[in-house]
């Protein structure tokens, strides 16, 4: 109790020294603790951002390219799938449901997604919440457009604006499709996810738009294909009784002008190509079968992954990174400790009086010692509790830009029992560190004895 | 007084600091309880180094040292602390003081360390008030709260008195306490000491190269007389 008191009044004496150390040691806990929280932060959010989907399928290629493409809007698909197969697959007896997505074109650099009403009625996300617009309401024509919140933001539109989606994934500009202009009919509320960032028209308003244009896209990426429409005009809504195979499902063709797509089947007489789909199936146990029927489907090539699966490769290939940095912030870490043994050793000499009284006052060289690991221990118990504090302080603030500028929602949870297992670990090192000056003390205090040295 | 043992007992002392070096060889050296003895010699001669094997911080090489009867030799080094912190009142000759404490709790220290000491204030007196009591009766009553590296070196002379003083040790040793203060000071200084080791019953062991303050004493010893190291 005394040497504690004897460390704090120490530590007190020399404050400059003292809050610089514990600054330099919870600045490096606090890139331990952030670093950690927010590669689990990114994880989840991920990991959040597709629920309840049991397969995405798409064109024959990489399963990691299909799930950026497909759910997190990042780079280009492999590949386009044939309306037939999709619809083919709508149908198996194990499906629940389907979501068509395609892909393609641009709003600004944000991503058009053309899908059906589906998506809102089946696309989960974190919390298995379902995506629903905040303002107005979701898209029915062809010409209505929804946008996520971050559209609506940064690019100030309401409801009511009216706004040219560019073909491609790049810019504005040559390739805008200015002959047809969408309404924008609903704002999507916050997901924090990559919705949040783009803008779904219907699969009718994508061909639309395509509507005359070449089937492959100029840029060079693989841009869906679109058949030109066999009746000039029509739109998903019109779909009329002379439209080649007509839809088998009973209640599919919706009659006069209701807009709603609520199946897939109802796009039956189109023959336009999707970029990928999601699936839901009936059983959940039935989704490795289904995954293996579609990854051997003779009839067009196919992947199909399982979401987590497909995430764990993601988190496993990019390991290598998430390694490099905790490396260096384990280096951070070393240097804010090596920075306490200098500022306690440093102050050895000049202290070597104070170890001589203390001496003389009956304290034993042990007890000197152990005023030293005491004074390092606390430097690194206040130095990890402060540097938590400036992680969540800082998690505060950086949640929401995290939010808006990468639709990445980083939870700020209580610290986990890695936290506490680096907290500790810095005190537990903190107090070894603590051994060097220590011990130097140690062997002063008795080669002095009570001679005092200036 | 002389059924109580003596305060110190050297007999066949020899000591140095690297081996085949003697600092130190007294064959005895006896101080009673309760005296007040003077002990001096030029600088270099082996004081200080003499105080440290008394009070159990060097251990001789060869020979005994009893402190009221108990040869600290005998004692794992743990229990030589603890009777040093327990029965000894040790002043230097400058900076005595821990920086970063205040002048009262510089004085209580010796009491916070040793509970037998803390046992022995008198009058049913607390730490506190009791290093209150010492600072007031050495002059201090208005720097109780003063941080200590703001008294003048006489005022942090007498707080070390007091420090040393208070839980009434048997045996107080002064290696020159008064080197850094002027005549007049290190007169009044001195008269103090003496009165509270009166009080206490405390045995002196006064160290100085500063023949003069000899008169002042009950015994003056010459340590380069004593110390018949390197053929001397
Ligand atoms: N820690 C030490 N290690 C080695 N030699 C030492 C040590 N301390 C003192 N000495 C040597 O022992 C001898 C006696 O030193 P000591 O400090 O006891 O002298 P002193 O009489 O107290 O002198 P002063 O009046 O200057 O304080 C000196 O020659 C000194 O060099
Ligand atoms: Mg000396």
């Amino acid at each position: 109790m005394l040497t504690l008191q004897l460390a704090l009044r120490s530590l007190r004496n020399r404050r400059l020294t003292t809050i610089l150390t514990v600054m330099s040691i919870a600045l490096s806990v606090s890139l331990l603790v952030g670093v950690e929280t927010v590669r689990r932060g990114i994880r989840e959010s991920f990991a959040g951002t597709i629920r309840g989907t049991d397969l995405i399928v798409g064109a024959r290629g990489g399963s990691q390219q299909l799930l950026m493409s497909s759910v997190f809007g990042l780079g280009a698909p492999a590949g386009s799938v044939e309306w037939s197969t999709y619809e083919r697959w709508a149908r198996h007896p194990g499906v629940a449901w389907t979501i068509p997505i395609s892909l393609g074109d641009s709003y600004y650099g944000y991503r058009v997604v053309g899908t059906t009403s589906a998506f809102f009625e089946h696309y989960h996300y974190r919390n298995d919440g379902n995506v629903t617009a905040a303002e107005g309401r979701l898209f029915e024509g062809e010409r209505d457009v929804v946008i996520g919140i971050e559209v609506a933001k940064t690019r100030q539109l309401s409801i009511g604006s009216e706004i040219v989606l560019t073909h491609g994934l790049r810019g504005t500009g040559i390739s805008d499709h200015e002959e047809h202009p969408f309404t924008v009919v609903g704002i999507l509320a916050r997901t924090s996810t990559p919705v949040d960032r783009s803008v779904f028209i219907t699969l009718e308003g994508i061909e639309g738009m395509h509507e005359g244009m070449a089937p492959e896209s100029p840029d060079g990426w693989t841009q869906p294909k679109f058949a030109p429409l066999q009746l000039p005009g029509a739109d998903g809504a019109s779909a009329t009784p002379t439209a080649p195979a007509p839809p088998p499902m009973p209640g599919a063709a919706a009659p006069e002008g209701e807009g709603l797509a609520t199946s897939a089947d109802e796009h039956a007489g189109h023959a336009h190509k999707l970029t990928a789909f999601l699936l839901g199936t009936k059983a959940r146990s039935a989704s490795l079968m289904l995954q293996r029927q579609m990854n051997t489907d003779r009839v067009e090539p196919l992947t199909a992954i399982l979401p987590a699966v497909a995430l764990t490769e993601l988190w496993h290939s990019i390991g290598y990174a998430e390694d490099g940095a905790r490396i260096i912030t384990g280096a951070v870490l070393i240097v804010g400790l090596l920075g306490m043994l200098v500022a306690l050793y440093s102050t050895l000499q000049e202290r070597r009086r104070e170890m001589a009284i203390l001496r003389s006052l009956g304290a034993g060289p042990g007890r000197i010692a152990a005023l030293l690991v005491l004074e390092s221990g606390l430097l690194a118990v206040v130095g990890a509790f402060v540097g938590l504090g400036l992680v969540y302080g800082l998690l505060g603030v950086g949640q929401g830009l995290a939010e808006r500028h990468f639709g990445v929602y980083i939870p700020i949870t209580p610290p986990g029992s890695l936290e506490w297992l680096y907290l500790g670990g810095v005190i537990v090192a903190g107090v070894l560190v603590g051994l060097v000056p220590a011990w130097r003390a140690y062997r002063n205090t008795l080669q002095d004895g009570l001679t005092i040295r200036l | 007084m002389s059924d109580r043992p003596a305060a110190i007992a050297i007999e066949d002392l020899v000591f140095g600091y690297r081996p085949g070096r003697e600092v130190l060889r007294l064959d005895t050296l006896t101080v009673a309880a309760g005296d007040r003895v003077f002990l001096h010699g030029p600088s270099g001669s082996g004081k200080t180094t003499l105080l440290g094997l008394i009070a159990g911080v060097l251990t001789p090489t060869e020979g005994r040292v009893r402190i009221l009867g108990q040869d600290l030799a005998t004692l794992p080094s743990s229990q030589r602390d603890g009777y040093r912190g327990t029965h000894i009142g040790y002043l230097f000759q400058l900076f005595n003081l821990i920086p970063y404490l205040s002048v009262t709790e510089n004085i209580a220290l010796p009491c916070r360390l040793h509970a037998k000491r803390r046992a022995r204030i008198g009058g049913g007196l607390d730490i506190a008030s009791e290093a209150e009591r010492l600072a007031v009766r050495l002059e201090l009553g208005q720097f109780l709260t003063t941080p200590v590296t703001e008294l003048s070196v006489g005022q942090q002379q007498r707080v070390a008195a007091a420090r040393a003083l208070i839980g009434a040790p048997e045996l107080i040793i002064a290696d020159e306490p008064t080197s850094a203060l002027d005549t007049d000071l290190r007169d009044r200084f001195l008269e103090l000491l003496f009165e509270c080791c009166d009080e206490a019953k405390a045995t002196l062991l006064f160290v100085s190269h500063d023949l003069a303050l000899g008169t002042r004493f009950h015994r003056v010893l010459s340590l380069p007389t004593l110390n018949t190291a390197g053929g001397r």
